[in-house]
């Protein structure tokens, strides 16, 4: 029988383009909050965890009002860059990002706090450069860490539905990824179908987090 | 000669000090910065390194001005030639030995010069090992090496033997003497231990409460006070025994563990775990007509 493999494929383009850029907006992100001492900071940090405790649709609707061409917002990207964010696959991506922010930016930080002030003081002392120090001394020695982020934000992003199913509605190819192929099988009770798929999920999250669990204990001794 | 002001308001668990202090070192000396914790030895170390800003400032390394708050000069750390011990190491994890000290070092990788270091060292056998398999005497030779393979116009340590056992401190007080006698680098040490402060120092500077209270030789400083030609120790009772009409106690003094008599009176008020001082007011001199 066959099967659509194009909602697998979308889903993995998505939380691979999302964890990219997660990671590179997560770390400043993360080292400013580990750093600052702020008034701002418990605000900042309630915002980025926000993800975790709100239902998806509320974010979802309210991304759908702000990118949707009748907003401000939406009509500045879309007279700028030309950009569409609704019902669209960069939509998703810009969605997903906000909505898996907490995994990637709370294990950076939590990562970057472990590690003790004078390896960051040693590394500049020995006239090194911030981002030498970070790349060479900071990175390598969170590496736990920086793999929870990862892998975290991309199985987050593999598993949402609210928030894609309320900024990207259910394009096949566009913005139908698994989760949504799911509901739309079930939907016109094609039963096996929604079996495969989930299935597949169901392994793939499975693997990944065993995969993390092994290969953190595997860190852990040899440090 | 290195000239360092600083002024500092400093939050500690006791309250608000203000750090305030003038000191001057003669190039190639060893200079150690006495006090208790929370004098503010350490918060000086990391100003001269440029790791924590002072709300007021001079610091000119032999000519050279790092830090002038009223010029707005401020160099950042690794713009200042310094070589710091941390009091926890902080050797990379990540990098075996020999890689913690090719990143000093900052080229691409002068291996002859790395080998006569490690050589020099006598760490060689351990150039590939990384840092938390070492023991804590290894670690410590590494750190000091990696601060002064660069060559810096000033060696800051900060209580670099404090988590050594005595004997290992001993080793290293000796070895920290040769390298500073081969190297001849300025030298700024934080300590509150009195021998390694004897064994090491040209001069001293002692602080309280954010201000030198006196400076000047380890004899000149200490002399007046510690070097009497009575005996005046400071011990701890481990035990109080009744044995007839007086007390044994049992007295911790260093690692030695001394006995003396003590009268009922004396034993007053006293419990193990007391700290007391112990002392002698012996050496009478003998008067006799001739």
């Amino acid at each position: 029988m066959g099967i659509d493999w194009q909602p697998l494929w979308l889903t993995l383009q998505l939380a691979g383009i999302t964890t990219i850029l997660l990671l590179l907006i997560g770390l400043p992100l993360a080292l400013w909050l580990t750093r600052t001492t702020s008034y701002f900071k418990p605000v900042a940090e309630a915002i980025i965890s926000l993800p975790i405790v709100l239902p998806p649709s509320v974010l979802g609707f309210y991304l759908l009002l702000a990118f949707s061409p009748g907003s401000a917002l939406g009509r500045f990207l879309n007279n700028v860059w030309g950009l569409q964010l609704v019902f669209s696959f960069p939509g998703l991506v810009v969605g997903s990002i906000i909505y898996s922010l907490p995994f990637m930016v709370q294990p950076l930080q939590a990562g970057l706090a472990a590690l003790p002030h004078s390896l960051r003081e040693a590394s500049y002392t020995l006239g090194h450069s911030k981002m030498q120090t970070l790349l060479r001394v900071l990175l390598p020695n969170m590496k736990p860490a920086l793999l929870t982020g990862l892998v975290l934000s991309f199985a987050h992003t593999i598993g949402e539905f609210g928030l894609v199913l309320m900024i990207g509605g259910n394009i096949p190819g566009e913005t139908r990824v698994v989760s949504i192929a799911i509901y739309h099988e079930v939907e016109s009770l094609n039963f096996a179908a929604a079996h495969i798929y989930s299935s597949i999920l169901l392994l793939l999250a499975f693997g990944i987090l065993l995969l993390v669990y092994l290969v953190n204990k595997r860190l852990a001794k040899t440090f | 000669m290195i000239e360092v002001y600083v002024r500092k308001l400093l939050l500690m668990a006791e309250g608000k000090t203000n750090l305030e202090v003038d000191i001057k070192l003669p190039e190639k000396s060893f200079c150690t910065l006495y006090g208790q914790s929370g004098a503010g030895k350490t918060t000086i170390l990391k100003i001269i390194a440029g790791l924590v800003q002072p709300d007021e400032g001079y610091i000119a390394v032999n000519g050279q001005v790092w830090l002038d708050t009223r010029k707005k000069i401020n160099l950042p750390p690794q713009k200042r030639e310094i070589g710091f011990v941390f009091q926890d190491y902080a050797l990379f994890p990540n990098m075996t030995v020999r890689e913690n000290l090719q990143y000093a070092l900052n080229k691409k990788s002068d291996n002859q010069l790395l080998n006569n270091l490690l050589e020099r060292a006598s760490l060689e056998h351990l150039a590939h090992r990384k840092p938390p398999t070492l023991s804590g005497g290894q670690q410590q030779r590494v750190a000091l090496l990696r601060a002064l393979v660069r060559q810096p116009q000033i060696l800051l340590l900060d209580e670099p033997l404090s988590a050594l056992d005595l004997e290992m401190r001993q080793t290293l007080q000796t070895e920290i003497y040769q390298l500073h006698q081969s190297f001849q680098t300025t030298t700024l040490l934080v300590s509150h231990q009195l021998s390694e402060i004897y064994r090491l120092s040209d001069f001293i500077i002692s602080l309280e409460k954010g201000k030198i209270i006196a400076q000047g030789t380890p004899a000149e400083v200490f002399g007046l006070d510690r070097l009497s030609s009575k005996i005046k120790l400071i011990g701890e009772v481990l035990r109080i025994q009744e044995n007839g009409v007086v007390f044994i106690l049992d007295i911790l003094i260093g690692n030695n563990i001394i006995k003396t008599v003590a009268t009922p009176d004396e034993i007053k008020n006293l419990a193990p775990g007391d700290q007391v001082q112990v002392f002698a007011k012996a050496f009478n001199p003998m008067v006799k007509k001739i």
